[in-house]
Formats: C-alpha cells, sequence, structure tokens
C-alpha cells in the first residue's frame, strides 16, 4: 500500500468536487432567473445584506483552521475550545438565516411559491444552510468527543477532514452571498 | 466523519453464524463488505433488470410490428418506454459498469478491497433501493389521484410536461426519487474508486502502468462527480415544483421550458460516455490478450479516454439543436461533438494496431470485441451524421435517432459487457463458461442485433417519429417494422442461451485454474476465485504486464515501455 496518502482525503475531495457541482446548478438557475419574475416582491424589496452573519461563518473557518493546527501539534483541549468557538459562530450564522427566513416568510408572506425570485431563493439559500447544519453536528461531535476524553492527536487528520468540509460551505457562502445579495440585488 | 477506513472485508473470512444453509448464505452475502461480491450483485442485479428492460421491448416491438395493432394500448406504451429507458440506464448500464468496476479495480491495482468498504455496500443496497421504487410505481403510481400508473413522461422526463399540471398522480414521483436514489449511489461509489485508484495502488503500480480499463474507470468516475450532481439537482428543482408549489420549470410564471433540458443533458450525454468508456476499457484488455500482444500505443489510448472524458462534457446541447438555440450555440455544439470523434476514432486505431498482425484466438470474448468494433464505427458514424444541426432538424426524435442510440448502448456497450462477462466469469467463478454455448449466444446475438437496429434506422429516415405507438398503413414503414421486432425473438433466443450457459457452467464448467486465457494483469495472479484477501503475496509490478514478466524474466516488457 502507499502509505503516505490517505484515502480519508481523496475521499473528502471527491465529496466537494461532487457537492460543487450540486450548487452549481442552484446558482446558474438562481442567475438564470434573476429579473425574470413578472410580479413582485423583487430582491431588492426584502432582501437586507447579512454583514453579520457572514462575519461569523467567515471567521470560523479560522477557528476551525486554529483547531485542526492545534490537534495536529497534539494541544487537545486548546483544539476543543478553537472547536466550540467554531460550533458558537456556525449557530450565530444560522439564527441569522432563520431570523431572515422568518422575516420573509412569517412577515412578508413571501414563500417559495410567491414567484421565480422565490424559488431560487429558498432553495440556493436553504441548501448552504442545510450544509452548515450538517457541518455542525460534525463539529458538535468533535466537542463532545473533545470534552469526553475520546479525541486525541491521533485524530489530527479526521478533524481536519472536518475543516476541509466547513471551508468548503464558507466558500459557497462567499459564491451564494455574491450571486444573491450583491449582483441579485 | 469518524468513519472507519479499516478494510472491514477481513470479518468476511470468518464464518459470520453458526447456522448453514440457505438462511447462512444470504445472510453472508446481505451483510458483505467485500468488494468482490459487491461486484457480483452489481452485476446479477444489472442483467436481472435486462432480461426485465428486455421484455418492455418486446412488448412494444410486438405492438410496432404491424400497422394499427391494439395489442397494448397507447398509455401502456407510453409508460413501456419510459420505463424501458429508465431501466436501461440508471437498473442495467450503470449497475453493470459499476459492478465490474467493484470487481475488476482493486484486483487490477493489487489492493485487498476498495477505500471505503461500507460506503460500497451503501452505494449497492441504495441503488436496489431505487429499482424497488421506480418498480413500485407500477402498483403504487396511482397514489390518491387514479391517473396513470407507471412514469409515463419519457426517460429523460421533460419538464414543463413533468409538472404537476401536465402529470398528475405519483408515477412521475417515483420515477424521480428513483433515480435521485440511485444516484446518490453512484456519486458514492464513483468517489471509492478515485480514492481507491489514487491512493490504493500496490507498490510499483504507477500511473503509467495501470491497466487502460483502470484508467477508464479514474475517468468515468470523475465525470460522474461532475454531472451526477446536476441531474440530481435537476430532481431537486422538479420535486420543489411538483410538491412545494415552486415554478422552476413553470412557463405561466416566467419558468423555463428549456433550462429542464440543459440540466438533464448535462448529465444526459456525459453520461452515454460515462457508460461507453468503460466498454472501451473491457476491449482494450481483452484484444491483446486475444492477439498475444502488447495493446497497441498505451499513451494515446490513455489520453484519447481523458480526452473523451474532457471533451464529452461540453457536447450535450447536441440533444436540443430542435429547441431553436441559435446558430452560435448549435455550431459549437455541433462542431464538439464532431471533435469527441476524434479521440473515440484513435482509439479504433489502437485496437485495429493491437489485433493487426497478432495471433488471432477467436475465443467467445474477442468474437464480442470484433462485433463490437464494426457495430460501434457504424454507431459513431451515424452519430458524426446526427452532430451536423440541420441534419438533426431533418431527424430528430425519429427512428434513426433510435437506431443510433441502441448501435451505441447495445451494439457498442452491451457486446463489450457480453465480452468482459465470458472473459472474467472464470476470474470470479473458478469454471469456464462453454464456448460451444458462447458462440451461439454470439452468432444468434448479431444477427438478431443487426436484424433489428440496422433496419430501424430506415423507418427513420423515412420519417417515422419514436415515441408513436401505432401507424398508418400507407407509409412504407410497415415491412421495416416488421423485419424490426422480427430481430427481437432472435436476441431473446441468444440471451437464454447466455443464461443456460451460466447455469450450467456453474456446476459443469471446465476447471478454469488461476490464469486461463494466458492474460498478463494482476487479476490472474490470485486464485480464481480470488480469496477475500485478494493476493497472498504480489508479483514485482515493473510493467504494464506483471504476469508476462514472471513468465519470462529473460525478456521483461519494462526495457521497452
Amino acid at each position: 500500500m502507499n502509505s503516505t496518502a490517505s484515502r480519508g482525503r481523496a475521499g473528502v475531495i471527491g465529496f466537494i468536487v461532487a457537492e460543487t457541482s450540486l450548487f452549481a446548478v442552484f446558482v446558474v438557475a438562481y442567475l438564470f432567473y434573476i429579473g425574470k419574475s413578472p410580479t413582485g416582491p423583487y430582491p431588492k424589496d426584502v432582501l437586507e445584506l447579512p454583514i453579520l452573519a457572514t462575519i461569523c461563518l467567515l471567521s470560523s473557518s479560522v477557528t476551525v483552521a486554529l483547531a485542526a493546527r492545534a490537534l495536529a501539534a497534539g494541544r487537545v483541549a486548546r483544539a476543543g475550545a478553537w472547536l466550540f468557538v467554531t460550533v458558537l459562530l456556525g449557530v450565530a450564522f444560522l439564527a441569522s438565516t432563520a431570523q431572515e427566513w422568518h422575516r420573509l416568510i412569517a412577515e412578508r408572506g413571501f414563500t417559495i411559491g410567491t414567484n421565480l425570485f422565490g424559488t431560487t431563493f429558498y432553495p440556493l439559500v436553504g441548501l448552504h444552510a442545510s450544509h452548515v447544519i450538517l457541518g455542525l453536528v460534525m463539529l458538535s461531535l468533535c466537542v463532545v468527543f473533545a470534552c469526553s476524553g475520546a479525541l486525541r492527536a491521533v485524530h489530527a487528520e479526521r478533524v481536519e477532514l472536518v475543516s476541509w468540509y466547513w471551508h468548503f460551505v464558507d466558500g459557497v457562502w462567499v459564491v451564494v452571498f455574491t450571486v444573491v445579495y450583491v449582483v441579485g440585488r | 466523519m469518524f468513519v472507519s477506513t479499516e478494510p472491514a472485508a477481513v470479518r468476511d473470512a470468518a464464518p459470520t453464524s453458526e447456522q448453514s444453509g440457505i438462511l447462512a448464505i444470504l445472510h453472508d452475502w446481505v451483510v458483505t463488505v467485500d468488494h468482490k461480491r459487491l461486484g457480483i450483485m452489481y452485476v446479477v442485479t444489472g442483467l436481472v433488470f435486462l432480461v426485465i428492460g428486455g421484455v418492455e421491448a418486446f412488448l412494444m416491438r410486438l405492438q410496432l410490428a404491424s400497422p394499427g395493432l391494439t395489442l397494448v394500448p397507447p398509455d401502456t406504451f407510453n409508460r413501456l418506454f419510459t420505463v424501458h429507458g429508465t431501466t436501461m440506464v440508471f437498473l442495467v448500464g450503470i449497475p453493470i459498469v459499476f459492478g465490474f468496476a467493484n470487481y475488476l479495480v482493486p484486483l487490477m491495482i493489487g489492493a485487498r478491497d476498495l477505500a471505503f468498504p461500507r460506503l460500497n455496500a451503501f452505494g449497492f443496497w441504495i441503488l436496489l433501493f431505487g429499482a424497488a421504487l421506480l418498480y413500485f410505481s407500477f402498483v403504487g403510481g396511482d397514489g390518491l389521484y387514479g391517473a396513470g400508473s407507471a412514469p409515463a413522461v419519457g426517460w429523460f422526463a421533460y419538464a414543463p410536461l413533468s409538472e404537476r399540471a401536465f402529470t398528475p398522480g405519483n408515477a412521475t414521483d417515483y420515477w424521480n426519487l428513483s433515480v435521485l436514489v440511485t444516484g446518490f449511489g453512484t456519486i458514492a461509489t464513483s468517489i471509492n474508486l478515485i480514492a481507491t485508484i489514487a491512493t490504493m495502488r500496490a507498490p510499483g503500480m504507477t500511473l503509467g502502468r495501470m491497466p487502460v480499463y483502470v484508467w477508464t474507470m479514474l475517468t468515468v468516475s470523475a465525470m460522474t462527480l461532475l454531472i451526477l450532481p446536476p441531474l440530481s439537482a435537476a430532481q431537486i428543482m422538479l420535486l420543489l415544483d411538483r410538491f412545494l408549489g415552486a415554478h422552476y420549470f413553470d412557463t405561466q410564471a416566467g419558468g423555463s421550458a428549456i433550462i429542464w433540458q440543459h440540466f438533464f443533458w448535462f448529465f444526459g450525454h456525459p453520461e452515454v460516455y460515462v457508460l461507453m468508456v468503460p466498454g472501451f476499457g473491457f476491449v482494450s484488455e481483452i484484444i491483446p490478450v486475444f492477439s498475444r500482444k502488447v495493446i497497441f500505443g498505451y499513451a494515446t489510448l490513455v489520453a484519447a479516454t481523458v480526452s473523451i472524458g474532457a471533451v464529452a462534457m461540453s457536447t450535450w446541447a447536441h440533444h436540443m439543436f430542435t429547441v431553436g438555440m441559435g446558430g452560435t450555440l448549435n455550431s459549437f455544439f455541433a462542431a464538439s461533438t464532431m471533435l469527441v470523434g476524434v479521440p473515440t476514432g484513435v482509439k479504433i486505431f489502437n485496437w485495429l494496431g493491437t489485433l493487426y498482425g497478432g495471433k488471432l484466438r477467436f475465443r467467445t470474448p474477442l468474437l464480442f470485441c470484433c462485433a463490437f468494433l464494426f457495430q460501434f464505427l457504424c454507431a459513431g458514424l451515424t452519430g458524426i451524421m446526427l452532430s451536423v444541426a440541420p441534419f438533426d432538424w431533418q431527424l430528430s426524435d425519429s427512428y434513426f435517432v433510435v437506431a443510433h442510440f441502441h448501435f451505441v448502448l447495445f451494439g457498442g456497450l452491451l457486446f463489450t459487457i457480453f465480452a468482459a462477462l465470458y472473459y472474467w466469469f472464470p476470474k470470479a467463478t473458478g469454471r469456464m463458461l462453454s464456448e460451444r454455448l458462447g458462440r451461439w449466444h454470439f452468432w444468434l446475438l448479431v444477427v438478431g442485433f443487426n436484424l433489428t437496429f440496422v433496419t430501424m434506422h430506415f423507418p427513420g429516415l423515412l420519417g417515422m417519429p419514436r415515441r408513436i405507438y401505432t401507424y398508418p398503413a400507407d407509409r412504407g414503414w410497415d415491412v421495416l417494422n416488421l423485419v424490426t421486432t422480427l430481430g427481437v425473438p432472435i436476441q431473446a433466443l441468444a440471451v437464454l442461451i447466455f443464461v443456460v450457459n451460466v447455469v450450467y457452467s456453474l456446476r459443469r464448467g471446465a476447471q478454469a485454474g488461476d490464469n486461463p486465457w494466458e492474460a498478463w494483469t494482476l487479476e490472474w495472479a490470485t486464485t480464481s476465485p480470488p480469496p477475500a484477501y485478494n493476493f497472498a503475496a504480489l508479483p514485482p509490478i515493473t510493467s504494464r504486464r506483471p504476469l508476462w514478466d514472471v513468465q519470462h524474466p529473460d525478456d521483461p516488457d519494462g526495457p521497452h515501455e
């Protein structure tokens, strides 16, 4: 066996490529339908820039990288702390999305069926949010393992792979933010 | 995330239960994570669905045998061609292609198993679940609405036709979920194959020494990662439209009637290569062994494989010349489609160059490969004809197109699959298939196939559209259709002979030994069937033909490569 190459890394890269391809189609659909809704509301009427949420999510990429680096250096408690901060930042992002959706759906009555904007907006942002949730589940498990003592330095590569996924989720958000809140607004 | 990557198949070697008999055997097969067993289950599943899809085709051909028949009612006919197409692509082509890859890739690169054995088992069982969903629609497709059972929207289910307004009931939803779910399994298996080929090659097995078949599977897996998620995305959009009132494909709300076609064919056209390129891999393994020569132009063959994969990603809209995309796009997709013929032509010359001057052994696998060469060349030529946009305007959605893609997938892919089955059956079972029955199988299939599908081109040229359940007698199509139908029982007989051959040979076939064909790749270095751990010891790998080097230490391949 080729001992230097890691199956896990290859697998996660493949997974991220497939996920990129999945997101690309939702992004293309969003771009294709910008300005094609025959009726309102339009993005500029209802969308506000989620600046704070974006800062939270992007900085969580830094904290998860710090966690992976700490674990690689054998500092488990420090890694656990950074993982916990990452989870907090991710939850803050999700809370912001939840607040936005509540405002749009409950207060404005704007749903997936309202017009083409709603049709393309909710699945794109929702697909990203579901990936954030999946990432949070994995990160929270890491935190639990760190607390229980099950997380050790030998698991550095696995935590690094979680961090790769989390960076990917962040990268997708950069695209979604640009497309939905900058280009489409 | 914390999936263990230990080779879990180790446990297969030990008896998993104290019971014996059929239940214990069944239990062993259901819980297995061994790539060889999963590969066999994939291939057997594919062959079972080949028979089912064949029966559906047979019913359609009976209905079309002569004008004005009322054997199959029109709505049933729509369901038959929908389920036939979906079955053949998703439940026959994909399981057989990825099943062979499951079985062969680890053996060919000298690995113990795939990188993620449990993920591999997941891929198979989710595929079987998807298959059950599709066929359950015959029973449960009525849903609460009583509107039809089994999907009737064609295998590419063009939206908005497949929207709830035009296709009520749940049959289309079963189709949708089935394709979505089998797609997840295929993506998982592709990731698995890439990780295996990237990280688990035996010492000495450099990329440049990998068998061509492994290269084809690497290309195909990479393509799958790029094309299958877009199909899943389109399926999800259709589900959102049908269940949550979204408007992706709803033209009344400003949605596009075209964009589904782009999404679908962005998957659908490369998918043809995902199915066909592994067939090229089979041929590239079999022809050298039966010509007693090294493959001619290994590097060009590999380069052509990867080029096909790359160019095939930008040919999809040649399925859409008739929607009115405009001159620029039509020209682009016509040109890219012709371009993909170049590396494909290179491969034909590789195979001919390998056969040329070889000591040919005309055993059944080589017979199927030779028929493949002729038939696939014809398929490629009609493909080039159809890539010319004005020609396509004339013949789109006609029987000419149906004949073209059946030449690709039946005359091309299925013939290579049969070649592969005859070639690797001894490895998987330890028994040879009967040559005598194999020849009957081959000749009947060649005659039946060509009778049906050569003839089928002509009603298309005479203007017969596809997907019609009957036709009037005065169009000059009737004799041609009768001949087309007459080929079907001959093919059915050929497949029956194959089934008899398998059943007979499993019990009475000659013992194969480790290397019955005197082949040179690593899978023949272990016993037939291989043990759960694949290899007790690997030969040194210093060239593309390790077993040649073992047999001819005075003349190793390495210096010639």
